[in-house]
């Protein structure tokens, strides 16, 4: 089956769309966990605020297997193309709702029981849409082009991301004319609006879609009447294809998406939290980073088509089990002001006394600046209440986070390249990996299920399980990363033993 | 290289028992040591999810074990039959 170049664009346009959009839907959730936990998960510790909107998170992975069940049987019974429509209905809808969901101060209980649902919703709907979209390229693409046209495809989980980080860096900047109150505004109530632009994306997408014609191997099946009455039975119970499913997961998808996680989730949540760099040079770090690797994605998904997709996710594996304990321990040194000196010229307090109109109390915002030899600006930002009666004083918890000099800025952004290039050699090749070792009457759902278990169970518990390890060992702050590491070894080993480096020439049958 | 397949599937088997033993074992310890709704809700989250990806993986050692990766399919049809 071959279709002109023009044709062949529409379909991978088309299908990464979609599927950026909805990356962008679930990471917008993610992305906002802090402020989602104030809103919605009242707690007096932010940080047990922040590992239950954490679980949360997890949960809204633990969902996507079954979305993939679910959506997959779909997929492979009624067609590739009306099921990625319904994923993307289904995500849009449930991300704007997120959005309309009034606080916890002004519905009570109601508002984290309605975002959890919503949550899992999402989950649901994102278990559905990639092995469509990955399906539906694969389907379309001559033999030797499979892995450089889904490359497309894996190019949208990381620009996802990097859309939902540019829309609420945006909106973070632009809510007031003053940094301090927009931020104010955002944390209130403009941190609604990226769940509001998605109606816009997904309105857009859903139009594109539509437009687009169904599978032409999926087609052929159907005409043949030769669809499966029962994909997942088909998918699991028959042992042939079982085992190919097991191999998937544990010899590919369980390291690939722990890698996944690690570079670019896990990173962040460790320059904010380890290295207490600021939120906005966090955010933007990975930004560049992330804009600097993602043309690899392609690189290497092309490169699949020559050499095997096997070798490429191995090296992938190796270099990050290798990688992962030298880089962080660089961020970590990079980013120290213990061993540095601190340079009192140039340490300040600054304090700014707001009235509040209408109110008997004024807020006094301090920022205490310590500046160190190495260029690192430490800042201890406290809020205080200071009643007019002068009887009574409200503290609230100081916040303390660094600003980074261009130097170590840039190194930072060079350490997360690194990693990300890891992702773009495991993450790269595996669709093409997946979608050949499957026959197209159940390639929905055998491919979906390794696919979503090893990025939502093992990577989506990924920044969970570092955290709570951290909790468990203070002594080392890098025992997080032994999860991803022993994870991705056990992968690399039934990996490299088991799989074969073969390109399938045939994904018609 | 099949023999290594075949034996490997032993420690495939046991990692996926031992793995599952620990985790059950830390999460009874966790809830045990601080019984609030967030260590039991996290811990059973981790124990629920995790089981039948220890038993998937008990199966794939069991299916090595018995030879089934020593040769893997070339077309779907050998899927299929």
């Amino acid at each position: 089956m071959t279709i002109d170049k023009g044709q062949m664009r529409k379909v991978i346009f088309a299908s990464s769309v979609g599927t950026l959009i909805e990356w962008y839907d679930f990471y917008i959730f993610g992305s906002l966990a802090p402020i989602i936990a104030a809103q919605f998960f009242p707690k007096s510790d932010p940080t047990a605020a922040l590992l239950s909107t954490l679980a949360t998170f997890a949960a809204g992975f633990i969902v996507r297997p079954f979305g993939a069940l679910v959506f997959g049987r779909l997929g492979d019974k009624v067609g590739r193309k009306y099921t990625f429509l319904l994923t993307l209905v289904l995500m849009g809808g449930s991300t704007f709702a997120i959005g309309l969901v009034p606080g916890y101060e002004t519905i009570g209980f109601a508002a984290p029981i309605i975002v959890l649902m919503l949550r899992l919703l999402q989950g649901l709907a994102l278990g559905g849409e990639y092995g469509g979209a990955a399906t539906y390229v694969a389907e379309h693409a001559p033999e030797h082009k499979r892995g450089a046209y889904t490359s497309w495809i894996q190019t949208t989980a990381t620009l996802g991301l990097l859309l939902s980080l540019g829309i609420i860096l945006i909106t973070r900047k632009s809510m007031a004319s003053d940094p301090m109150d927009s931020i104010r505004a955002f944390e209130d109530w403009g941190w609604r609006i990226p769940f509001w632009f998605s109606v816009v994306l997904v309105g857009m997408s859903i139009y594109i879609r539509l437009k687009m014609h169904e599978s032409p191997l999926f087609m052929r099946l159907k005409t043949s009447g030769k669809t499966s009455t029962n994909p997942i039975r088909e998918s699991l119970m028959k042992r042939s294809n079982l085992k190919m499913v097991l191999l998937a997961l544990f010899g590919a998808t369980m390291g690939q998406g722990v890698v996944w996680y690690t570079g670019q989730f896990y990173a962040q949540t460790f320059l904010e939290n380890a290295c207490k760099i600021d939120f906005e040079q966090t955010r933007t770090i990975l930004i560049w980073a992330i804009v600097f690797a993602t043309p690899l994605f392609i690189v290497f998904g092309s490169w699949s088509d020559r050499v095997g997709r096997k070798w490429i996710i191995m090296s992938g594996l190796l270099l990050a089990i290798v990688a992962y304990r030298p880089i962080y321990r660089t961020m970590l040194d990079l980013t120290d002001t213990a061993t540095s000196v601190k340079d009192d010229a140039k340490s300040r307090i600054e304090k700014v006394i707001v009235p509040l109109q209408g109110k008997e109390y004024s807020l006094q915002t301090s920022t205490t600046l310590h500046v160190y030899q190495n260029g690192i600006e430490e800042k201890t930002v406290s809020t205080d209440t200071l009643f007019n009666s002068g009887a009574e004083r409200v503290q609230f918890k100081p916040k303390q986070f660094k600003v980074l000099p261009n130097n170590v800025y840039w190194a930072l952004v060079a350490l997360l390249f690194i990693q990300i290039v890891f992702v773009t050699m495991v993450y790269g090749p595996i669709a093409a990996f997946l979608v050949e070792i499957f026959p197209t009457k159940i390639r929905y759902t055998s491919m979906s299920l390794p696919y979503h278990l090893g990025n939502g169970v093992f990577g989506g518990m990924t920044p969970f399980i570092a955290v709570l390890l951290g909790t468990m060992y203070t002594a080392d702050p890098l025992v997080g990363l032994w999860y991803p590491i022993a994870v991705a070894g056990i992968c690399l080993i039934i990996g490299t033993i088991y799989l074969s480096n073969r390109i399938d020439p045939n994904v018609n049958d | 290289m099949n023999a290594i397949k075949k034996y490997l599937g032993l420690i495939w088997m046991a990692i996926a028992i031992l793995s599952y033993v620990v985790l059950f074992q830390t999460a009874m310890e966790k809830i045990a040591a601080k019984p609030t709704a967030d260590t039991i809700i996290e811990w059973s989250i981790f124990a629920i999810i995790f089981l039948p990806i220890a038993i998937g993986l008990l199966i794939f050692g069991w299916l090595a074990w018995k030879g089934d990766y020593s040769q893997l399919p070339l077309s779907s049809e050998e899927i299929e039959d």
